[in-house]
């Protein structure tokens, strides 16, 4: 049953569309700005869409912290990136050649077909809402089940503290 | 509870009516308030107590024309006024002003709330940067590296508050602080927490959400007698509007958000009658507190604002949060 487009559920349904379609736009920006700052505009529209489908996809919690983490801080680190360069932001020529666009399209869609036949043909184990949410839920299955990974981000995370601090003292001693 | 387009209609209005209201007269609040410290009247004129003037104001900035300088880059250029106001509105859609008056309580509204309040230095950022201007381009560096700095120990503060109450729930934290005040968060006694430190917790949190607010002494992105008037220097009409009323209710944002962590909620001080009144009372409460101390402490330089968060405030809230949590294990 379709639900009506004036309806609560209709409401829902429009907005996934638009988010939808914020995440591609957002995206098309990204690849396409001449403007590094609206590169990042592009960047974080599209990392709300993408928060978005997860909140659709029943994990609020991961939509959050797709929120928090990349539009709070990645895109804000770009921006301190982008403040070192050129203010002016003159428009780049297109270094490309002729063939770059084409075999690049080709490249993208056999990517998407690949992991599309991957996810149509993977035997999804049918979750029931995983966790409510709850910060003992998240925290009790990250250091259980997920283990593993949050030891390698965290090792992941050392070294690039690491390696900041090495640039960094080299800056000062010059 | 089944939702319907009604009632989805009637919260957006609720909460985009309570947001400009409450920006549009905190405006007047701290014109009346700055005026009162400085031995002058303040807006007087419109109305008894100049009560008009806030929506007068609204009229003239909108009856103004809207200027975009030749230079800038138009499209981040519009977008920024609006991205000014749309973290506070959606994170009123998750702040319980009561125990049952709240839009849509979801079990990680505290994460929901700073999500969102994450994204409000990317406006000045985006105001600044597309203005082509000098002094709006030092002032969107200026705000970036403050919000940045200053969202480090809030998070870690807030962290302390939710290893204490062991819940994202923005309702289930201030029910854990019902009863009188000695069992709200900010008070260590009889409290879930037995940390001592915790009254400099919310100090922490308190200058950290005048930070991210913007406001004095910590408005650097908007210090006129350097920058002439800031990120929204080229921005007229309306867009300067927004500008303004975005920055108060984002202090609307934060206060609630000092209330409901440390200050109990809706929780009575004396254990009788909690509700929405109290919750108000303490909020604008919280806002006095800022309009006052806006006028009264002179405007810091930028290293003194950094050190301030980078080695005095981090380190704090580490220690606090390592203590917090060691006390927790204990008892």
């Amino acid at each position: 049953m379709t639900p009506s487009l004036f309806s609560a559920d209709g409401l829902v349904g429009i907005i996934f569309l638009l988010m939808l379609a914020a995440t591609l736009v957002g995206a098309i920006v990204v690849v396409t700005a001449k403007r590094l700052v609206r590169a990042l505009a592009g960047l974080i529209v599209c990392f709300v869409g993408v928060a978005s489908m997860y909140f659709y996809l029943n994990s609020p919690f991961v939509s959050m912290m797709q929120i928090l983490i990349y539009v709070g801080a990645i895109a804000v680190t770009i921006a301190f990136a982008i403040m070192f360069a050129d203010p002016e932001g003159k428009e780049q020529k297109n270094h490309g050649n002729l063939l770059s666009g084409p075999v690049g399209f080709c490249c993208a869609t056999l990517v998407t077909f690949g992991l599309a036949a991957l996810a149509l043909s993977a035997n999804w184990i049918p979750f029931a809402k995983i966790n409510d949410g709850s910060v003992k839920e998240v925290g009790t299955q990250l250091l259980t089940t997920h283990a593993m990974v949050f030891e390698l981000v965290s090792v992941l995370l050392l070294i690039a503290i690491l390696g900041a601090l090495v640039i960094a003292r080299e800056g000062r001693r010059n | 509870m089944s939702l319907t387009l009604f009632n989805v209609l009637a919260a957006v209005i609720i909460i985009v009516a309570f947001v400009a209201l409450n920006a549009a007269y905190l405006v007047w609040a701290e014109r009346r308030g700055a005026g009162r410290i400085q031995r002058r009247p303040g807006p007087n004129i419109n109305g008894p107590f100049g009560l008009f003037q806030p929506p007068l104001d609204g009229l003239k900035l909108m009856a103004k024309q809207l200027l975009i300088p030749n230079n800038t880059d138009k499209a981040v250029f519009i977008t920024a006024p609006v991205l000014a106001m749309f973290p506070a509105i959606m994170s009123f859609v998750t702040i319980p002003f009561s125990d049952i008056l709240v839009a849509h309580n979801i079990n990680i509204g505290l994460l929901c709330v700073f999500a969102f309040a994450s994204m409000g230095g990317m406006s000045l950022f985006f105001a600044g940067w597309s203005s082509r201007n000098k002094y709006a381009m030092m002032a969107a560096v200026r705000a970036v590296s403050q919000s940045v700095a200053y969202e480090i120990p809030m998070l870690i503060t807030v962290i302390t508050v939710v290893m204490i109450s062991g819940s994202l729930d923005l309702r289930e934290i201030v029910r854990q602080q019902s009863g009188n005040f000695l069992h709200w968060n900010i008070f260590p006694l009889l409290g879930n927490s037995h940390n001592l430190l915790m009254p400099f917790s919310f100090l922490i949190f308190f200058i950290c959400s005048l930070a991210e607010t913007n406001r004095a002494p910590f408005d650097l992105g908007e210090a006129e007698s350097e920058l002439v008037a800031g990120y929204h220097i080229e921005y007229g009409s309306m867009g300067f509007g927004l500008f303004f009323m975005g920055e108060y209710a984002n202090i609307v944002v934060g206060a609630s958000l000092a209330t409901l962590l440390f200050l109990g909620g809706w929780a009575c001080p004396f254990g009788l009658f909690p509700g929405v009144w109290w919750f108000l009372i303490k909020v604008y409460a919280l806002i006095a507190t800022v309009i006052w101390i806006r006028w009264t402490f002179p405007r810091t330089t930028i290293y003194s604002l950094l050190n301030l968060s980078w080695k005095v405030l981090i380190p704090l809230s580490l220690f606090n949060l390592l203590l917090t949590a060691g006390l927790l294990k204990v008892f």
